[in-house]
């Protein structure tokens, strides 16, 4: 990090959000001050630095706030270029590839698994919810497939872009079969996937962030039944 | 080797219509094929089979969906025209914020606006201008959200300004006297060929609406 910088993040060790951003630091080799939030409030910092959408993370580069987890990916790739590998693919198709995937998985494939995740009972709606993560697992093998080109990552030799998007989920994915007693991932089905997943937690930028499933199991239990609670109120 | 480029879209899709946009200020040379949404076609559902959306943008044979990352894409290829994002990473992630807010929040809005009666219209309407003048606080005194030219929010945005007459005679409220700046700016923008003769007319987009709500049963 260069003499002057200022940088901040604001965030939760269980978000997978936030991990997205920190993965990209580490891999950028910068340093930085994280702020963690109290889980159910909401900081004073960051309702100012993010007033649209009041979440995290929130990344302060010199008192600049930067808001949601790709678009602060792209920014440190963009900051920090010359210092390790590029984050986004350098060609401009495989990285329009890249970014499809990645909306993908938020916008479609995340708030099925989030039905598990909340699942009270195994009924219609999380059996249809499961069906949907199992259907996105196999077209992200596929996708894997394409975008790898026989190599570790989707991103190829090294940790990028689509890696970050989706790998910040795979600690939630495995607590979610937990919590909600129901498998998910399949060796047979999804060999690909499961080879890429050991590389990417393994990989020097990730392992140390990465939680642990049980300690996220117990953050998820806690959450569900804050919100339980809540809604008895 | 020149570029073939092929855009699967819609007249009436405020995110095909974005692209559209995109190509003209780059001065690309496509073809545009009209898809039937209640019927469509083979190339569409072979390209998109994730999605089975519009736009899709077929560039030398290979597609390209989700229309930020069309635009995106396109700035990245096209380099001898304007550039749509800023060079600067600071603004760069600033318009995509606002690009990725305007997706989020005035699509699903303003079709409830259009959809629903009563409360749940009226709810709408209420979290549809607080939308757009959010918006507008994000413009505050520039000739454009890209600063002194149009860049890629603005490019994001207009084709919705087609839209606004069709939210406003379903929701009963005037968009130019709660956002006066924003009008102004949808005037700005129109004064660009590159927008002027891609926007379709109001009138066409509100009576294809009210086709629309016959069809799903709204009425």
């Amino acid at each position: 990090m260069a003499g002057g910088q200022e940088l901040k993040l604001l965030g939760l060790w269980a978000s997978p959000f936030v991990l997205r951003s920190r993965i990209a630091l580490n891999l950028k080799g910068v340093g930085y001050e994280f702020l963690e939030e109290v889980p159910g409030t909401k900081s004073e910092l960051l309702l100012r630095s993010n007033p649209v959408y009041k979440k995290m993370p929130v990344l302060i580069h010199n008192g600049k706030p930067i808001c949601e987890s790709m678009i602060i990916v792209q920014y440190i790739d963009g900051v920090w270029d010359a210092a390790g590998p590029s984050i986004l693919p350098s060609d401009p198709y495989d990285r329009a590839i890249a970014r499809f995937w990645a909306v993908y998985i938020d916008d479609k494939w995340f708030p099925s698994l989030i039905k598990i995740i909340k699942a009270k009972a195994d009924d219609e709606e999380t059996a249809e919810a499961r069906e949907q993560v199992i259907a996105g697992l196999q077209l992200l093998e596929e996708a894997f497939e394409k975008c790898s080109k026989g190599k570790d990552f989707f991103g190829g030799e090294s940790v990028g872009y689509l890696d970050i998007a989706f790998g910040c989920y795979w600690g939630w994915l495995k607590a979610g079969e937990k919590m909600a007693g129901i498998k998910l991932l399949d060796e047979e089905k999804t060999p690909l996937l499961m080879g890429w997943a050991e590389r990417f937690c393994s990989a020097d930028a990730v392992k140390e962030l990465m939680p642990e499933v049980d300690q996220l199991v117990e953050f998820g239990n806690m959450i569900r039944a804050r919100q339980n609670a809540a809604a008895a109120n | 080797m020149a570029d073939k480029v092929i855009l699967l879209s819609s007249w009436v899709s405020a995110f095909g219509l974005r692209v559209q946009i995109a190509l003209a200020e780059k001065e690309v040379d496509y073809e545009f094929r009209e898809e039937n949404l209640f019927d469509k076609s083979p190339l569409l559902l072979e390209l998109n089979p994730v999605h089975k959306k519009i736009p899709v943008l077929i560039h030398n044979g290979k597609p390209v969906c989700e229309s930020s990352v069309i635009i995106q894409y396109i700035d990245e290829v096209w380099t001898n025209g304007p550039s749509l994002l800023p060079q600067d990473p600071l603004q760069r992630a600033n318009a995509r914020f606002w690009a990725d807010f305007v997706d989020k929040m005035i699509y699903q809005c303003g079709s409830r606006v259009w959809k629903n009666k009563g409360d749940a219209q009226a709810a709408a309407k209420k979290e549809l201008i607080g939308i757009l003048k959010q918006l507008e606080g994000e413009l505050g005194e520039k000739p454009f959200f890209g600063g002194e030219t149009l860049g890629y929010v603005d490019i994001v945005l207009v084709p919705f300004s087609s839209w606004f007459y069709t939210y406003e005679t379903f929701g009963g409220f005037s968009i130019e006297k709660e956002c006066p700046k924003l009008l102004a700016w949808v005037r700005r923008c129109n004064e660009r060929e590159s927008v002027s003769k891609v926007l379709p007319d109001r009138h066409k987009v509100y009576e294809r609406t009210c086709g629309l709500k016959k069809r799903l049963g709204l009425e």
